[in-house]
């Protein structure tokens, strides 16, 4: 979680000048950031439009509204690197040119979660959807923190196992 | 004392594989007097180094070395270059391994006979039979403990169970049970009882479930005639001009090369690498690989007739609480072709972590289908299926382009699936969806076979040479010092999950191979 920053007032002094991006917001400085300025990531190699774009695509490829963004943020933080910079340019043109292809302005403008998928499944066979998917199996559902939103518990052993928390205590059959 | 070989002792076993068919050999042996080196390609984990996370787990023991898939089987678009999940340590998969322990049925081993000639099919009688079997069967059965025989009890059912137990009972089904499972149920061979932990597909750091890794090899190791040497991968069995095998090559940590000389060689790497190994092994007098004169060294792969099944429910079920596999219908396994196909199949409990839920709920899915079905986890019961799938001559393992971090050709894992294993995964399907709807389920659904965790059948037994590898004691029909000692000796599958099998062949190879060493014919 290095990069993903919890941010008071000065983070909001930069978000008086961002522009609406989706459900986040680009500030104009390399920092992208929740509108209530919950927390915030900064950006050095991609651009914080193109980090906005992954975390829609990510929401929208593997949505749980129970999640909150910032566990999507830590999931597609990786590409903000030179040796996938490639990959996100050529594939966020791509994504973009779907969108227009369909009639909006771009992906990240459309309001409705089911005209961005169909703009998705335009490119579901390309590398970079491919490789954004599939990153996310583990980038979003192996972090820790998200186990208890599903109620999965992980570790057990320290704990004795569940031999005597309730390894049988279903209780309406 | 630990034993000390020479590389330049022939006098030696050489054991290439630690896991349920090699650990097992290479502790019998050693029993009985025989020096064994056994020569391991993973490290040495014990239950204190077993992580309790699906995926560090995996990191940990999984086989992550270069293979290569084709095919129309699912897992070689969704997993290419994963076509197997098993492990590379000491004490092979039995470290992975849920430990349900069930015998084959006597048809089982005559499935050409019973079955009759099925189209496409290499179908084949085993050399042996479940009389034959028996003794040895129940020998296992002791060394691994297993529930519900020799009048040890029965695991406790944990929530996954109890649904299933109550879907299927339901249905009418009657053999019902929480498994015959190499778990203790209670104290046993110096290993405590399960704690429900759950996380035995991770390795049990109870040691509650029986692995070679701290059963079969310390203990043999104890004797002073086993030498276990792991970081050891073999590259190639060498032999000699009379044909016979003289000793293999291998390559240490450091990617030395090292040979170390041998009287037997034993081949228990798994059905991709036995195999594999073989064919890497060709030579101006094999130019097809050793042991290959019948071309059947890698064909004929069988992987199961798998797939599992979820059912979501109004309330939570908590399937990972507890042993991951301990509950099983056993009803399905008989042969019936009025159900539309030859053999039977299993129907087994089974829990994953969410990690791994969301890696084979459905490979390759997206979108809100997918997300809902995640959402409801903690209401999730699931079960696996395990049936008798049909060898086929063209589904092989053979050598690829791609090589691996020692420059040798990897395993190319080519699989169809036969018609009949078609038929019954859609029917196990329908049933195990029957069995949680009958108990409420809001959503039930089918997922695809994982990538594959039974592996059999590459170097077959057979009784006449040019049908299979490896005669009725595994000894290959070409060469008569080497042996096939792990799954790829399966004639057959069966629809029982292997391993006990592996085991009892093993005991059984050890009693053979002591006795002809003894007698000088080895
Ligand atoms: C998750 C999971 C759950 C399972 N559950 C069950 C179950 O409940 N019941 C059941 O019956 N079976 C189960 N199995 C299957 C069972 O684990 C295998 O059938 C069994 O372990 C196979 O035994 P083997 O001797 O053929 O190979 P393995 O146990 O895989 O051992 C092969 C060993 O050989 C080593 N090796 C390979 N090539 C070389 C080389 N060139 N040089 C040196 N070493 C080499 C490997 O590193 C490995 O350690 C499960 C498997 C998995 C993955
Ligand atoms: S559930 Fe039982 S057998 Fe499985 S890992 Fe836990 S203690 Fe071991």
């Amino acid at each position: 979680m290095t990069r993903v920053e919890r941010k008071g007032l000065t983070r909001r002094a930069l978000l008086g000048r961002a522009v609406a991006a989706g459900a986040l917001a680009v500030a104009g400085t390399g920092f992208i950031a929740a509108p209530d300025a919950a927390w915030a990531m900064e950006v050095s190699v991609i651009t914080p439009e193109q980090m906005a774009t992954l975390m829609q695509m990510a929401r929208d490829i593997y949505p749980h509204d129970q999640v909150a963004d910032r566990f999507y943020a830590v999931a597609v933080k990786g590409y903000d690197d030179a040796a996938a910079k490639d990959l996100v340019d050529a594939g966020i043109a791509a994504l973009n040119a779907a969108a227009q292809a369909q009639g909006h302005a771009d992906y990240l403008s459309i309001g409705w979660e089911e005209d961005r998928v169909k703009v998705l499944q335009a490119i579901e066979g390309e590398v970079f959807f491919q490789t954004v998917r599939a990153g996310l199996v583990t980038g979003l559902y192996n972090q820790k923190d998200v186990w208890p939103i599903f109620g999965y518990e992980g570790e057990s052993f320290s704990q004795g196992g569940y031999i005597d928390r309730g390894f049988d205590d279903i209780d309406w059959l | 004392m630990v034993a000390k070989f020479d590389l330049n002792d022939d006098s030696v076993v050489v054991i290439i594989g630690t896991g349920a068919g090699g650990g097992v050999l290479a502790n019998e042996l050693a029993q009985k007097g025989v020096k064994v080196v056994a020569l391991e390609a993973g490290g040495r984990y014990l239950p204190d180094d077993y992580i309790n996370d699906e995926w560090d787990s995996f990191g940990q023991l999984a086989w992550l070395d270069a293979r290569t898939t084709s095919g129309d089987w699912r897992v070689a678009k969704d997993f290419a270059g994963l076509p197997a999940w098993i492990v590379k340590a000491v004490g092979g998969t039995t470290t992975h391994w849920a430990g349900a322990s069930i015998r084959f049925q006597e048809h089982e081993w005559k499935a050409l006979s019973t079955y009759g000639a099925v189209e496409g099919a290499n179908l084949l009688d085993w050399p042996i039979d479940a009389a034959e079997m028996e003794p040895w069967y129940a020998l296992a059965e002791t060394k691994l403990g297993v529930t519900l025989t020799e009048g040890r009890a029965g695991l406790p059912g944990n929530n996954n169970y109890k649904v299933f137990e109550a879907g299927a009972k339901k249905l009418g089904y009657k053999e019902v049970h929480t498994g015959r499972m190499a778990i203790n149920s209670s104290d046993y061979d110096e290993r405590p009882a399960c704690q429900q932990t759950g996380f035995c597909f991770q390795g049990c750091k109870w040691g509650a479930k029986w692995s070679a890794a701290y059963t079969d090899i310390p203990r043999g190791e104890a004797t002073g005639n086993l030498e276990v040497r792991e970081h050891a991968h073999v590259a190639r069995i060498l032999h000699d001009d009379t044909g016979k095998v003289t000793g293999v090559e291998y390559f240490d940590k450091e990617g030395n090369l090292h040979l170390q000389k041998a009287r037997i060689v034993s081949v228990a790497g798994n059905s991709f690498e036995s195999p594999r190994l073989l064919l890497n092994s060709a030579s101006s007098m094999f130019p097809n690989g050793l042991a290959n004169s019948s071309d059947q060294v890698g064909r004929n792969y069988m992987r199961h007739t798998t797939g599992s099944i979820y059912g979501i429910f109004d309330k939570p079920v908590r399937m990972w609480r507890g042993t991951t596999m301990a509950g099983i219908v056993q009803d399905e396994a008989r042969h019936d072709p009025s159900r539309g196909f030859v053999g039977g199949y299993e129907l087994e409990t089974l829990a994953l972590g969410l990690p791994f839920m969301a890696a084979f709920l459905n490979p390759g899915g997206w979108g809100r289908g997918f997300t809902t079905a995640l959402d409801h986890y903690e209401n999730m019961a699931g079960m696996w299926i395990v049936g008798e799938d049909m060898p086929q001559a063209t589904n092989r393992i053979t050598l690829s382009e791609t090589k691996d971090q020692w420059g040798l050709p990897v395993a190319n894992v080519h699989f169809s699936d036969h018609p009949n294993d078609v038929a019954m995964r859609n029917h196990a399907y329908k049933q195990g969806m029957a069995i949680y709807d009958a108990v409420g389920a809001t959503r039930s659904f089918p997922t695809p076979p994982y990538p594959s965790t039974h592996n059999l059948g590459t170097n077959r037994m057979s009784e006449r040479p040019e049908d299979g590898v490896c005669n009725k004691w595994g000894q290959t029909h070409d060469i008569a010092n080497l042996f096939i000692s792990d799954g790829s000796q399966f004639t057959t599958g069966a629809a029982e999950n292997p391993t006990l099998t592996i085991v009892a062949l093993a005991i059984r190879q050890a009693d053979h191979i002591a006795r002809e060493m003894a007698a000088g014919n080895l």
